[in-house]
């Protein structure tokens, strides 16, 4: 079984079919890409699976249990997080609190009053969140205002704000949306040494075809809210339902 | 020291000592000057500072951490002079009593409307902030009478039951005999006078640890956590942190600072009305907060100073004292001056501190304590460029909404 089992998952919004028996299986340590042309309803699942949206039929289950009905912060506690389209970060904070409010997160759940120990005094995460930074390249913009960040160092700090929590799936909603080439390419390599590093499961929703080639295991092709086809990257780019998905929506 | 880093600890010191110098501090003018009028150094004026000063500080926690705006907090000020005065009709003039049970009782109200309200964000959780404010103000007013004593306020009676009540026992509030309405010493220095009461010093003290503890939530986890929640709920909510809880306790911390205000005013003067529940007044705490500095640790202190100074020393100002400053003018430009002044003073105070209050939002969005900022850093230019930028007690400009 996998990380992540999708089962006849289906969501509409009023007359519009989104997602319509969407069967899926992310498996553990693999980087899981899902594709498709615009409107495919790529955002619509990855919602599904953060419960930011409640299916309206079918099931996802993470490491046997049911994300469905949870809260996205209950999701994150069992181990999912999640990289957004345009990076979501703590712009009034500094880069160092920024990776802060994930370690404590994670070390005490999602509640906790601690209002009298001081944040430095924490030694052992304040170190666990050098560790990352430095990892990520970021160490010497630690004392930097996040929102004063360009848009590449945003998204590589957002990237080790979910890293530092040592989820067991990472979810990556179009990480390169908008970004130069040069961009792109760092960020692509910025995965992929995660990826070796870590031992971590992603799955990515990517427009980017040069990105999912170079990333991903396995790739779900998903057309008009349904999965079309789920193989290895080899044998998708000859798919000739892929290709007509693709041209289809070019005409 | 005390749980603080170094640069902290001094910080703390320099408040200390300002606090515990107020009296001196406050009266720069030797008596019977002209400018006399100007010090602010008398006992009523100074318990305002310190109280006001709580009430800011603690405001501060909910609005200038988490940028949910309150419009409600004067409720809670009110419930904890109401239950002060109980305490004194109850059993006896000592504050012991009421003080703690002040705290717990606002608290608990905040807990309530906290709960209810922070179901919404922004401009939703002030308007039901302010309509929970106003239903306790209406309630304390009229239909609760028979708790409030209505619109004659709460005040102790000579038949009140007071039952601890001790035969050699003062007749007005004190803490173990120490009177809060006596001063323990005045000092005629020269032509100065400096009065030392001990209210003043009692508020104070308990302002000191006040600050004390917000300076602690400030730097701790959970201060952390309330910042997040100001600057972006989203990455909040999916690092795993539930921020509702957060901002509940914020809520409630806030609401007992406010709860505590409330019976320090009640402990200074033995009286609790409805008025100092209206929205009015929940309205001055926000001034304050945001005159000062938004979110700095000593802004709301001084945006409380600044407001009761201009409250009490402005109003006071009338058309004689004002015919004496311009007196020097010819006779019908100082009539003129002195009509135009005469709005700016008295029962027209408002106007000026409006005025003031303008100007700071537009030229100092972070506030006075931007301002100081401002001015060291001028001072500071010309000895060393290092320092200037201490984001300890100088936050980055926060946004001006209540997001």
């Amino acid at each position: 079984m996998g990380l992540l089992e999708v089962k006849g998952v289906g969501k509409r919004f009023g007359g519009l079919q989104a997602l319509g028996n969407v069967n899926l299986s992310v498996q553990e340590n693999s980087v899981h890409a899902i594709i498709g042309p615009n409107g495919a309803g790529k955002s619509t699942l990855l919602n599904c699976f953060v419960g930011k949206l409640i299916p309206d039929e079918g099931s996802v289950l993470f490491n046997g249990q049911s994300v469905l009905g949870r809260t996205p912060h209950e999701i994150n506690q069992m181990g999912i997080s999640r990289v957004f389209q345009t990076p979501e970060i703590f712009g009034d904070l500094d880069v160092m609190e920024n990776m802060m409010i994930p370690c404590f997160a994670k070390r005490d759940g999602a509640f906790r009053m601690h209002a009298f120990e001081g944040v430095e005094n924490e030694k052992e995460l304040v170190e666990k969140a050098e560790q990352m930074l430095i990892d990520v390249n970021m160490i010497d913009k630690r004392h930097m205002n996040a929102a004063s960040m360009s848009r590449g160092d945003k998204r590589r700090l957002e990237m080790a704000m979910c890293l530092v929590q040592d989820p067991k799936l990472l979810l990556l909603d179009e990480p390169t949306a908008g970004m130069a080439r040069a961009d792109t390419n760092n960020t692509i390599d910025l995965l992929k040494e995660i990826n070796e590093k870590r031992d971590i499961t992603m799955a990515i929703i990517e427009h980017d075809m040069h990105v999912v080639f170079s990333l991903a295991e396995r790739i779900t092709v998903l057309a008009q809210g349904t999965p079309l086809v789920e193989d290895t990257p080899e044998n998708i780019k000859g798919h000739p339902k892929v290709q007509e998905a693709y041209l289809g929506e070019a005409h | 020291m005390l749980g603080l880093n170094k640069k902290d600890t001094r910080f703390l010191l320099i408040v200390i000592a300002l606090t515990l110098l107020t009296p001196i501090i406050l009266q720069p003018f030797p008596e019977g000057s002209s400018l006399a009028q100007f010090n602010a150094g008398y006992p009523d004026l100074m318990q305002r500072f310190a109280i006001f000063g709580i009430f800011a500080i603690g405001f501060n926690i909910l609005f200038g951490l988490t940028g949910y705006l309150s419009f409600g907090h004067a409720a809670f000020l009110g419930v904890g002079s109401y239950t002060v005065v109980w305490m004194y009709k109850l059993l006896d003039y000592n504050v012991i009593w009421g003080l703690p049970l002040a705290i717990i009782t606002s608290g608990l109200f905040a807990l309530l409307i906290g709960f209810v309200s922070l179901r919404r964000s922004g401009i939703y959780f002030s308007i039901l902030t302010l309509a929970f404010a106003q239903m306790s103000y209406n309630l304390a007013y009229s239909v609760l009478t028979p708790i409030t004593n209505g619109e004659t306020g709460l005040q102790v009676y000579t038949d009140d039951v007071q039952i601890l009540m001790g035969a050699n026992e003062p007749q007005s509030p004190h803490f173990f005999g120490i009177v809060m309405r006596e001063n323990f010493w005045v000092a005629d220095i020269g032509a100065w006078e400096f009065t030392f009461n001990n209210g003043y010093y009692f508020s104070a003290v308990i302002a000191i640890l006040a600050f004390y503890l917000s300076l602690r939530i400030f730097r701790s986890p959970f201060g952390l956590m309330l910042r997040a929640i100001k600057t972006n709920q989203t990455r909040l909510n999916y690092t795993g942190l539930n921020a509702r809880p957060y901002t509940l306790a914020a809520f409630v911390i806030s609401g007992m600072y406010a709860g505590l205000a409330g019976g320090l005013l009640a402990a200074m003067d033995p009286l609790a009305g409805a008025e100092r529940m209206q929205w009015t007044a929940s309205g001055e705490v926000v001034l304050m907060t945001i005159l000062g500095g938004l979110g700095t640790m000593m802004g709301p202190v001084l945006g409380a100073g600044f407001i009761k100074y201009f409250e009490n020393i402005f109003s006071k100002i009338n058309e004689q004292v004002l015919r004496q400053w311009f007196g020097f003018l010819p006779d019908g430009l100082e009539g003129a001056v002195v009509w135009v002044a005469e709005y700016f003073v008295g029962s027209g105070w408002h106007l000026t501190s409006g005025l003031l209050f303008m100007l700071v939002v537009i030229f100092l969005p972070g506030g006075l304590v931007e301002g100081g900022q401002k001015l060291a850093g001028l001072f500071k230019r010309g000895k060393s460029d290092e320092d200037i930028d201490d984001p300890e007690h100088q936050p980055k400009q926060s946004p001006h909404v209540a997001e």
